[in-house]
């Protein structure tokens, strides 16, 4: 078990001083800290693989000898999931810890409160895991970027999906914070856009990880639509699908599901994973190219354990702060804050880049089917769709984004 | 439509039985002990646990989940009975509040307990295949589990029943919940009673969990989304009455049912404001039994202003503070501005508690409607920040004072819960409606203007707190301060020589409140931002668990609580993983060293 802080800084100073052996470090090279802030206790099922991979690339980066010739240091905060407290870690990481980079963050009114902190404090925050377009877009500043595909690309990935599907009458059900309703929005927008014959006819928005399934559940069938639009994840969506399953929701419905073919949350599901539904994920069983059957080996080798999404996104982060870093040549906050910006980084799932004109980078994520083998649910018929290819024109990134 | 409704309803049943079982284990504890059992839902959490590693391992056919379904409710019996035996039989003597403070340390505790025992990552419970059938139902397929469920509820409301009125047992639980003094001068040994009365709560609570695994899997956030519903359903049905709280379960099961089919968008804040309605028609509960007014031992001293060694180290600390502010760095400040927040939050609580002796779990509420006031003026209306605390304080007082006028009706438990359920509507209005409140994401970038600079807040943050703690103390030695303790102790008395106890009381309420929401609206500008959290059930609870752990008894004792309680908090979670634990069993540590608190 390597869950803990104090392991984790264990194996970070072993690290350290394996790589403070190679000629490559100076002698006093100071490391660079990043600060990490996320829900560990509130989000484990994604935080731990999560954790897990950025111990990975931290090590790795480390054994090739560091940033600027510089190790890198890793410090962990757990926000239970609250706004608040994040604020209050995040004061001790730069006050008193003295971090040179702020990242982190899974909910995404967590990760909004982080960017508004960063703002007002002139501090680097690069969000990790966060999907609200807020961060880069409507409030996004020039602090604050973010790694993964946002709502409103994998809304998009989705649609191309959606749009091909005969349904006429849609229903949404999505967890009632930042990250479900506005992936409901851009999801009833961009549908309507290719579609527009479609009718939304029920949006249901259970407070996040309270959802009364059985309910929640009638009350779409009831509404008799053709398909569903599904946001929940974690143990919403466990109890949302035994419930749709019990009911015969599902039968001769189609479903479109954002995250639900990431592995943390597919496996959950056991042999009650839906077949054939529409979702982006992470194929981990099936991917053959060289940048993910290399992660995964370092991965398994490390942990002993295949990699979930989370941990792709852990590994990724590091990677995206190391390769930022580099290209700004220096650790002071607004060198990074402009130098950032078009810095190239490799990924499990190949280069991807910081984009200068809204702090998005471009890694991207799958789509495709879920189908049941063995008991277990895994993806098929998928395909990687890249970042860049998902992301609105530079004209409305500009009207989207008011701070330039 | 029709079958629809009837399908709706039906599933809200089926939800009514699994928190009849909870609520009526938290109702029986209530009435028998007089302890609200904050830690009832992390019972029910441990049956869920339980319940999954013992099914888990079972065959999945019907009898044998019948049988780990009571492996895992005696088990959390067992474990009921013994956290009665050695932690809560020791409180009994001591303030009635200092209970609730203890359950609610154990609440933590269990959390990290839970956590390192099964792991952090929800665990599923495999369905068997008759855990997955349904049957035809109005043209609609409705699982056959919930059946189970909704025949379970009065089958154990039967049983409960026959206890209670066929064996000895159930009329020494009734005798108690009626009389309790008088049971134990008729020479009934107490202890045995309240033991086998927690264990028996406690296994309805685990039996509630492991009977939810089916439809939810087992996770860490059971105790927390159950006690809040629980105390609803047993505040709406009568404290201490089984019968009531079978009659509030249905009540609040098929209301949130329907309230998903019919007002999606208001479901959060239905169940409160049911339970407001009810405590302010039928202060005891809809089938609950009006309670003879005991004197719980609390015994008040008269208050002394603090002697000149107390007078000059809090000058001290003051001075200390002042220097590590001016001089320390941005983090350094930030926790000097969250103590003196906490400090004046807490001795805000202290007016209502200590001189208007009037209980009050939702304190919360004040402080978050000044922090939301403040917000919304400065983002909405652009006011400078002297206007914005001003509009803080104002809305806070009035608010407190409207809602007071109902309050000061009530007394005891029925009063401390209509607090808790204004401050959940207050928490559900926050949360719910976005539009205006940014709902979870709450409402960002409201730090003090530029100009004013990080040590002129801090400055004007100290200023504010040390004057308003000083201006409630002066209160509370004016006339008004006398007068309201004099209402308290002798009700009668005061009455005779003129004194309108319930005009007093609601003039301390609109202080306290205007007090706490000047707290709140710092809080806004000291951390840029606000959200619900601010209103939730924690924030009460850390108020309650600042001024106890300091002693009620004087103006000195929420201040040195308030210090206390941020510091630990802050080091421990710094210091550990397993911070909540820390905290539970140093709250646990002080409280038994200490019933009284920290200032005698």
């Amino acid at each position: 078990m390597s869950l803990n802080r104090r392991t984790l800084l264990a194996t970070t100073g072993a690290a350290l001083t394996a790589g403070a052996l190679r000629p490559a470090f100076a002698a006093a090279a100071a490391p660079i800290r990043i600060g990490e802030i996320n829900s560990y206790t509130a989000i484990p099922a994604f935080t731990l693989p999560y954790r897990k991979g950025m111990e990975l690339a931290v090590a790795q980066i480390n054994a090739d000898g560091g940033v600027l010739g510089r190790p890198l240091e890793l410090l962990v905060r757990d926000d239970a999931g609250k706004p608040d407290d994040t604020l209050r870690l995040a004061a001790e990481l730069v006050g008193e810890q003295k971090v040179d980079v702020l990242a982190g963050g899974y909910l995404s009114n967590v990760g909004l409160a982080l960017s508004d902190f960063a703002l007002q404090n002139k501090r680097l925050f690069v969000a990790g895991e966060p999907l609200t377009d807020a961060l880069v877009w409507q409030k996004g500043n020039r602090y604050t970027y973010r790694l993964r595909p946002s709502t409103y690309m994998q809304a998009l990935m989705l649609v191309e999906e959606a749009a091909k599907l005969p349904a006429k009458t849609w229903a949404t059900v999505a967890p009632n914070y930042e990250y479900g309703t506005s992936t409901v929005k851009w999801f009833k927008q961009l549908l309507l856009a290719r579609r527009p014959d479609v009718k939304f006819v029920a949006d249901q928005l259970p407070p996040l990880g309270k959802i009364d399934a059985g309910a929640v559940v009638a009350a779409i069938e009831q509404a008799k639509p053709q398909a569903i639009f599904n946001v929940t994840f974690g143990a919403d969506l466990t109890n949302f699908v035994r419930q749709g399953n019990t009911r015969g929701l599902f039968d001769g419905r189609a479903v479109v599901s954002v995250l639900s073919g990431e592995p943390e949350y597919l496996e959950a599901l056991g042999d009650e994973a839906p077949s054939d539904w529409i979702v982006t994920g992470y194929p981990v069983v099936g991917v053959t190219d060289k940048a993910n059957t290399d992660f995964i080996a370092a991965y398994k080798a490390k942990f002993n354990e295949a990699p979930k999404m989370g941990s792709v996104v852990g590994y990724s982060l590091i990677k995206s702060i190391a390769a930022g870093i580099a290209k700004s040549k220096s650790t002071d906050q607004d060198a990074m804050a402009a130098g950032f910006a078009g810095a190239h980084f490799a990924t499990p799932f190949g280069d991807a880049m910081w984009r200068a004109q809204d702090h998005q980078s471009t890694l991207g994520t799958y789509v495709g089917r879920t189908a049941l083998k063995d008991g277990h649910g895994v993806m098929v018929n998928w395909r990687y769709v890249d970042g860049a290819s998902a992301l609105p024109s530079d004209d409305m990134v500009k009207t989207l984004r008011p701070a330039g | 439509m029709l079958s629809t409704l009837a399908i709706q309803a039906l599933t809200g049943l089926a939800s009514a039985s699994s928190l009849f079982l909870v609520a009526s284990g938290l109702s029986v504890i209530f009435g028998v002990t007089r302890v609200v059992n904050f830690a009832h839902g992390s019972l029910c959490m441990l049956g869920a646990y339980l319940g999954w590693s013992v099914l888990s391992r079972l065959p999945h056919d019907p009898a044998s989940f019948a049988a780990g379904v009571v492996m895992a409710s005696l088990g959390v019996a067992l474990f009921g009975a013994a956290l009665e035996a050695t932690l809560l039989r020791r409180l009994y003597r001591a303030p009635a509040l200092l209970q609730l403070l203890a359950t609610f340390a154990v609440l933590l505790v269990m959390q990290d307990g839970v956590q390192h025992i099964w792991g952090p990552a929800d665990l599923p419970l495999p369905r068997g295949v008759w855990l997955r059938s349904f049957v035809p139902l109005l043209g609609e397929r409705f699982p056959f589990y919930d059946l189970i469920l909704i025949a379970i509820g009065p089958l154990v409301l039967l049983a409960l029943w026959m206890v209670m009125a066929r064996t000895r047992f159930g009329v020494l639980l009734r005798a108690a919940t009626e009389n309790r003094d008088m049971l134990s001068a008729l020479g009934v040994d107490e202890r045995f009673l309240f033991t086998a009365v927690f264990a028996l709560g406690a296994g309805l609570a685990g039996l509630g969990g492991a009977l939810s695994l089916p439809e939810n899997s087992a996770n860490l956030g059971i105790d927390l989304r159950v006690v809040t519903d629980a105390f609803v359903v047993v505040v709406v049905g009568g404290m201490g009455s089984i019968a009531g709280a079978y009659l509030a379960a249905v009540l609040v099961g098929v209301m949130q049912a329907m309230g998903i089919l019919l007002l999606p968008k208001a479901s959060l804040v239905l169940v409160f404001v049911l339970m407001a309605l009810v405590l302010v028609l039928r202060p005891q509960g809809v089938l609950g039994q009006k309670q003879t007014q005991e004197n719980d031992g609390e015994r008040f001293h008269r208050v002394r202003a603090a002697p000149p060694w107390q007078r000059i180290a809090g000058l001290a600390v003051v001075l200390l503070a002042l220097a590590v502010g001016l001089a320390g760095g941005d983090f350094a400040r930030s926790v000097l501005e969250e103590m003196a927040i906490a400090v004046l939050f807490a001795a805000s609580l202290h007016v209502l508690l200590g001189p208007g002796g009037m209980i009050s779990f939702g304190h919360a509420a004040w402080f978050g409607i000044g922090a939301y006031a403040v917000a919304l003026t400065t983002s909405t209306l652009a006011a400078p920040l002297p206007l914005a605390l001003l509009a803080g304080v104002l809305a806070a007082g009035a608010v407190a004072a409207i809602v007071g006028l109902v309050l000061v009706r009530l007394s005891g438990v029925s009063l401390a819960m209509l607090t808790l359920a204004f401050a959940q509507i207050a928490w559900a209005v926050a949360t719910q409606w976005s539009e205006v409140t940014g709902g979870d994401d709450g409402i960002l970038g409201i730090w003090p203007p530029s100009g004013l600079g990080a040590r002129l807040f801090f400055l004007l943050c100290l200023c504010l707190s040390v004057g308003g703690v000083l201006l409630l103390r002066r209160a509370l030695f004016a006339p008004f301060g006398y007068a309201l303790r004099a209402s308290r102790d002798a009700a009668s008395r005061a009455a005779a020589s003129g004194i309108d106890g319930a005009k007093l009381r609601l003039a301390a309420f609109a202080l306290a409140g205007a007090a706490a929401g000047l707290a709140g609206g710092l809080s806004t500008f000291s951390k840029g931002s606000v959200f619900p959290g601010s209103l939730a059930i924690f924030r009460s609870v850390d108020a309650l668990a600042m001024v106890l752990l300091g002693g009620v008894q004087s103006m000195v004792g929420p201040v040195v609580g308030a210090l206390a309680y941020t510091g630990l908090f802050d080091t421990l979670l710094l210091a550990s993983d397993y911070w909540r634990a820390l905290l539970g069993i140093t709250l646990l540590a002080l409280i038994l060293w200490r019933p009284q608190g920290l200032v005698k």
